[in-house]
């Protein structure tokens, strides 16, 4: 099975014994993420192999007539590296330039055996690809100003209006502009639909407008005694969550929306993200604490407990980010007096890593393409920062913002992010991809909240 | 370097040892990326070295990560917290991890706490990485042809409680998955102890004998 190797006798080739828990033969070593261990980096394949394979180490010693020095090199390398459990393994920043291929390509495309097509090192332009401008927005910490629609229609508060601004086409319009006593605006999404936009308010009404037909629908009162910072969608519930630290579920289809409200927040929810199965919550609060709140917990009446309660922020989290390829996974991100990011297993409520950031973290993105994680950033650089996940090595720092960049919505091809912060602009950074190369996502038939009814009230 | 003495052996500081290991893997690296054909042959130029004709890259990038890299390793290993240096080969194209070269390095701790120094003669060292040299530049009758661009990278890895500089930034280790291992020679200056083992990414056409 080992043929092919040099005759010279010292260099019998080491049979094979597998470093990292393979369930499947894989082929292309980039897929070899294993879903049980989501931070790779941090485990200990050294040990782990070694602890392995400790059982049989008599039995070989036994049979093998000759015992080839690589084998008991390894074996020796990996007892040693047990010991020396922390280490850190670190790379020079400044990579050398890449030799220039000489060699012809088609002569190693005929090797190429790869099933997938060889994706290149992307170029990730360091500059915004445009830049709009913002004025009025508000700038505070707390809010939920943007929002990217499945429909490409990005919303944006300014003050007390909301406008659209279509992706296609570019064009902007305004929705509505609300009364001065009822407004400013402090938080907006869009339902799964593309279609209908919830706008919350500072004098804690919600209002739900019809961006197609230009009307509200409704306005969803008696929820919060404050303004409601923080909303997110899960099909018919629209979840919004308020300065008075109350988290209200409403079902926007029947006159009596309120359907659960989860307490355990004692300051404002500033943070507010439904998991991609929709099965769980994830709330952020100004009191540090992050809570995960799941469906499956059903309560009879008003109050339900949250399944985790997550203190090691030492900040207000408002970053929230449910990861795309994996299950369980949320990414937060502390304010600054925190500046760290944090993943958790959902699950069990294990953190698994936290990295410093050195800055406060205002947004986090999860990339839809790749095994990527985008932050957004204040005080001092401004800077949206590029994760390789999980190794948690920058790949990027897009800098332009003045300001602290407070808003961030990922458009639904997954390539373009938008960012707006208190510098008063609205920059597009193609951080993902380009949308050429990046999947078409088959448009889903999203739920929409009022297709059975004909009239609201 | 070491001083002369009228004896056969040499004393050997922990500097001096250092800059042996750190010039050792400079070399090293280079013959690596010259026999692996990281970068086409034209860019290197021959000079003398171990008492073998040695190559260094003349591309002026890779120089001076080269000797970025072998000034940091150096301190590392003067503070004795150097544990090893892994030269990563990785395809181009793909980011895929080809080749580890693996240089682990055992440090006399006595010598970095007490500032003592050993003796070895220079000449056996010099015999040492010699011969290491030259099972670098045979391996290329083993290692599995590297057809497509690939371009290399070095992890170092040490121990937790270094102060990381700014020019370098936390990393993974860049496993390859069920590699081919061979060991090869190691050397010693009493004072540091370089092991050198390359591991390799099975080629597919081995498994049908």
């Amino acid at each position: 099975m080992d043929a092919g190797m040099s005759t010279s006798s010292h260099l019998k080739a080491q049979a094979r014994f597998p470093l990292q828990e393979h369930f499947l033969p894989r082929k292309n070593s980039k897929e070899n993420l294993d879903r049980f261990i989501p931070n790779r980096s941090a485990m200990d394949f050294d040990y782990a192999h070694y602890a392995l394979t400790e059982g049989r180490k008599g039995k070989d010693q036994a049979a093998a007539a000759v015992s080839s020095p690589s084998r008991e090199a390894y074996r020796k390398q990996l007892a040693e590296t047990m010991n020396l459990n922390h280490t850190r393994i670190l790379a020079f920043r400044n990579k050398p330039q890449a030799p220039v291929e000489l060699l012809p390509t088609d002569h190693s495309a005929s090797l190429n055996q790869q099933p997938k097509s060889v994706k290149p090192r992307r170029y990730i332009p360091q500059s915004s690809e445009r830049t709009l401008d913002a004025p009025d927005i508000v700038d505070d910490f707390y809010l939920n100003l943007l929002d990217w629609g499945s429909a490409n229609v990005l919303a944006i508060a300014l003050g007390h209006t909301v406008y659209l601004w279509d992706a296609s086409t570019g064009s902007t319009s305004e929705l509505v502009t609300i009364d001065e006593e009822k407004g400013p605006v402090t938080s907006i999404n869009w339902a799964p639909d593309g279609r209908h936009v919830a706008i919350g308010l500072n004098n804690s009404e919600v209002q739900l407008w019809d961006s197609a037909s230009n009307r509200q629908l409704r306005t969803l009162k008696g929820g919060h005694q404050s303004r409601v910072g923080s909303l997110a969608w899960n099909n018919h519930i629209l979840t919004t969550g308020g300065m008075d630290g109350q988290i209200v579920n409403n079902d926007v289809r029947i006159r009596s929306h309120v359907v659960e409200t989860y307490r355990g927040h004692t300051q404002e929810v500033c943070g507010l993200k439904w998991s991609g199965s929709g099965q769980q919550l994830a709330s952020g609060g100004n009191d540090n604490v992050v809570h995960i709140w799941d469906r499956s917990v059903a309560s009879s009446n008003s109050t339900t407990q949250w399944l985790h309660r997550l203190e090691e922020h030492t900040s207000a989290v408002k970053a929230l980010a449910w990861c795309p390829f994996q299950a369980n996974l949320l990414a937060t991100g502390g304010g600054g007096g925190d500046r760290t990011i944090k993943f958790w297993n959902t699950h069990t409520g294990a953190c698994l890593n936290s990295v410093d950031t050195g800055s406060q973290v205002c947004s986090l993105l999860w990339s839809k393409n790749e095994r990527e994680l985008l932050s957004s950033h204040g005080f001092t650089q401004n800077q949206l920062t590029l994760w390789k996940y999980p190794s948690m090595v920058k790949m990027a720092e897009l800098s332009g913002h003045t300001s602290r960049v407070l808003y961030m919505a990922q458009s639904p091809d997954g390539c373009t992010v938008a960012s707006a912060a208190g510098d008063e602009t609205l920059r597009f950074w193609n951080v993902f991809g380009v949308p050429e190369i990046a999947k078409k996502a088959a448009p889903k038939a999203a739920h929409e909240p009022f297709s059975h009814v004909n009239r609201i009230r | 370097m070491a001083s002369k003495t009228a004896a056969a052996k040499d004393i050997i500081t922990l500097h001096g040892s250092a800059a042996i290991v750190s010039e050792f893997f400079c070399y090293a690296a280079n013959s690596i990326l010259y026999n692996r054909a990281v970068y086409p042959e034209e860019s290197f130029v021959k000079v003398k070295k171990y008492g073998l004709p040695m190559l260094l890259i003349e591309d002026e990038s890779v120089k001076s990560f080269l000797s970025n890299l072998t000034s940091q390793i150096s301190e590392w290993l003067e503070a004795g917290k150097l544990q090893r240096v892994v030269l990563v080969i990785m395809s181009k194209a793909t980011g895929e991890v080809l080749e580890r070269w693996n240089f682990r390095i055992e440090t006399d701790n006595e010598v970095v706490e007490k500032g003592v120094s050993r003796e070895k003669s220079d000449k056996e060292i010099m015999r040492e990485i010699q011969a290491i040299m030259r099972q670098v530049a045979s391996s290329i009758t083993y290692l599995p042809c590297l057809d497509e661009a690939c371009v290399f990278d070095v992890l170092a890895y040490t121990d937790t409680d270094v102060a990381v500089p700014f020019t370098w930034i936390e990393s993974d280790p860049k496993l390859i998955a069920n590699p081919q291992m061979v060991k090869l020679h190691a050397f010693d200056t009493k004072i540091h102890k370089v092991d050198t083992l390359v591991s390799y990414k099975n080629d597919e056409w081995d498994e049908e004998e």
